[in-house]
């Protein structure tokens, strides 16, 4: 009997017992589910962090207050903090030269309330430094960026994120120029930033000022919360993070106050916490396969025994042990495949469902799939094969005599 | 001419337990290409015993069985089947049609394991089911129909891959006078046609429809003779019809 006579007799079957094929499925439906919702979220958290990282250029290394470690199986752990990175750390920093150092910049943030007219926003009102743009990956879609003379200056200038000038001015084109209100003091845009969102988030919530007017004008503040380094190319990132390194122990006088954060090391933190998950949920989803596996191979038998004369039958009409085995294989591995099947979509919703309870988003990756939908057929397979041997073993007499 | 079968000294001996039943002992004969024999004996003789062996469904303790000159003992598993498939087509006393299938279906299965294409097979099946008379219950299931129409089915599947030898164990066993007649009518009009036939009853009044009759007592042939006043069941079924008829129009 040929591949497809053989699958329209496996359907047949399966659909003339409707309810008892799907509770069957349902230990392959439940398993392959739970491992596609869970690691569809699992790679969404992932996918956010690695983007958020990297969204913020690349070979960067920032300088923040504080003892931050990789903490054994966790994320990091922070110790101390505070008010440790002086303003004059970084100057001094920005005047030496030193080979691999392209570039040192800041984002010091707080918060206000920004007013232009009759609308008013709270946002992230960011000090930084005319560089921000090539470091953040930033990109200017009108006016023009901070540039030296406003920074040295303390100019009173802005340059907005999308989303802000947006809802201040409806029309972002038409806000360069225009004046608003940071806390208590006017500022003229100059220019306003393409929209961006890193893994999620949005980056256009933010307005962009000179550090030093930032300082001057509404902190006051003599500490920065962080100095980023860019590092020109990737083999020069551990000897600039060395020579940072001693360069803040000297200034701070304890190696203990300050961290120096290299994304590279926070990405392949973030690649083995999310690899651990996985391979946690694998077994997981191992163990309810397993037990979908064993209902299977226990409905399998069920089916052998019922169909004895059946079985009888066609091989005295001439079916050949391998047409018997081939038929029970085929019907175990499309429970367990249309099981799987199912087991996908289920898991796609649920997965959906909960990721829009959270902040992150839910990553369907053709890869889990396909893995899961080949590791139920090869459930079906490996459970299916016992009883099917068993039926394509069976004596053709003892069979048709079978009660 | 050379015998299609030819059984010398079969043995077969079944043990359960500390019991040993010899269930044969001793059987030794052959059968041309267009026979008609109708092997009779008493329940518990041996006789579905022997069509099992002569079906490649079982294997003898002893003795040797050749199918067309092939020493059946000699072959593979596979190739039993595929002897099943082609050469051999058998009919039940219970019919042993599948209950979810069709007519249509059941009819169809040797083809399927003979791999014939489906256009074929579509052609041939209904071929067989209308010259046994049921044309118009090819999509019924066998619930739906009668024992004689079952057994009809059953004629069409065991003839549906155009088989050499035809193997009947009790075809009329479990069906009324008149459609055992019937079933007699397709086996005599199939023997005119050229197939070779064997047939396995306890009625003397059923083996009177073979050429040939071979007494079986204890897994042993008594004799073996020919049928001198054969019934035709043609005939037989055109009287039983008229009886009916008159029987009916009396007051
Ligand atoms: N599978 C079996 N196991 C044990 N004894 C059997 C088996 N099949 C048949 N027999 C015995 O063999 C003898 C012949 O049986 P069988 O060939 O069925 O006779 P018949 O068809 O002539 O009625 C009987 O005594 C029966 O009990
Ligand atoms: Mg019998």
């Amino acid at each position: 009997m040929n591949l497809s006579e053989s699958f329209r007799t496996a359907l047949f079957n399966l659909l003339a017992n409707k309810l008892r094929s799907f509770l069957t499925m349902l230990g392959v439906i439940i398993g392959v589910a739970s491992v596609v919702a869970m690691v569809g979220l699992g790679q969404g958290m992932r996918a956010q962090i690695v983007s958020q990282l990297t969204s913020l250029g690349s070979n960067i290394l920032t300088v923040v207050p504080g003892k931050v470690r990789q903490g054994p199986g966790s994320f990091f752990m922070a110790r101390g903090g505070g008010d440790i990175l002086q303003y004059e750390y970084f100057r001094e920093l920005r005047e030496t030269p030193f080979p691999g150092i392209q570039a040192v910049t800041t984002e010091t943030m707080a918060r206000f309330t920004v007013t232009a007219g009759r609308e008013s926003v709270v946002v992230s009102v960011v000090g930084t430094t005319p560089e921000f743009l090539e470091v953040r990956n930033f990109t200017l879609l009108y006016g023009r960026s901070c540039n030296g003379y406003d920074f040295t200056y303390s100019r009173r200038v802005a340059v907005l994120g999308h989303t802000v000038a947006q809802d201040l001015f409806g029309n972002p084109e038409v806000s360069v120029g225009q004046s608003i209100r940071i806390g208590r003091n006017i500022f003229t845009v100059i220019g306003v930033l393409e929209p961006k969102t890193a893994g999620g988030q949005d980056l256009g919530n933010q307005v962009f000022v000179p550090l030093t007017t930032h300082r001057r004008y509404l902190t006051g503040s003599r500490y920065l919360q962080n100095i980023i380094v860019q590092v020109d190319t990737r083999e020069n990132i551990p000897l600039v993070s060395t020579w940072l390194s001693d360069f803040f122990t000297r200034k701070v006088g304890d190696p203990e106050k300050f961290s120096i954060l290299n994304q590279q090391d926070i990405l392949e933190t973030v690649e083995s916490v999310t690899g651990s998950i996985t391979l946690f949920l694998a077994v997981i989803a191992g163990i309810s396969l397993l037990v979908g596996g064993i209902g299977i191979m226990n409905i399998m038998l069920v089916s052998v025994a019922e169909r004895t004369r059946e079985i009888g039958l066609r091989k005295a009409i001439g079916a050949k042990p391998r047409d018997i085995l081939l038929q029970f294989l085929l019907e175990s591995s499309l429970l367990s495949l249309v099981g799987g099947g199912i087991g996908v979509v289920f898991g796609v919703f649920a997965g959906k469902s909960m990721a829009s309870f959270s902040q992150f988003p839910f990553v369907v990756s053709p890869q889990v799939v396909a893995l899961a939908l080949s590791v139920s057929l090869a459930v079906g397979l490996f459970f299916g094969m016992y009883p099917a041997r068993r039926a394509s073993r069976l004596d053709p007499i003892a069979a048709l005599r079978y009660e | 001419m050379e015998p299609l079968i030819r059984v010398e000294n079969l043995v077969k001996i079944y043990r359960t337990g500390r019991v040993e039943v010899r269930a044969l002992q001793g059987v030794s004969f052959s059968v041309f290409p267009g026979e008609f024999i109708a092997i009779m004996g008493p329940s518990g003789s041996g006789k579905t015993t022997l069509m099992n062996i002569l079906g490649c469904l079982d294997t003898p303790t002893a003795g040797r069985y050749l199918l067309d000159g092939v020493e059946v003992s000699s072959l593979r598993e596979n190739q039993l089947a595929e002897i099943r498939n082609r050469k051999i087509g058998f009919v039940f006393q219970n019919f042993h049609l599948l209950p979810r299938f069709t007519a249509f279906q059941n009819v169809e299965l040797p083809l399927l394991y003979a791999g014939v294409p489906r256009s074929l097979r579509v052609r041939r099946v209904r071929e067989l089911l209308e010259r046994v008379g049921l044309g118009d219950r090819m999509h019924h299931r066998p619930n739906e129909l009668s024992g004689g129409q079952m057994q009809r089915v059953a004629i069409a599947r065991a003839l549906v891959n155009d088989p050499a030898l035809i193997l009947a164990d009790e075809p009329t066993g479990n069906l009324d006078t008149l459609s055992g007649e019937e079933i007699m009518a397709i086996f005599q009009e199939l023997n005119e046609e050229g197939r070779t036939i064997i047939l396995v009853t306890h009625e003397r009044d059923i083996a009177q429809h073979a050429r040939r009759v071979v007494h079986f007592r204890d897994g042993k042939i008594l004799k073996n003779e020919d049928v001198i006043d054969r019934i035709s069941a043609k005939r037989l079924l055109g009287e039983l019809k008229k009886e009916r008829v008159v029987q009916e129009e009396e007051p």
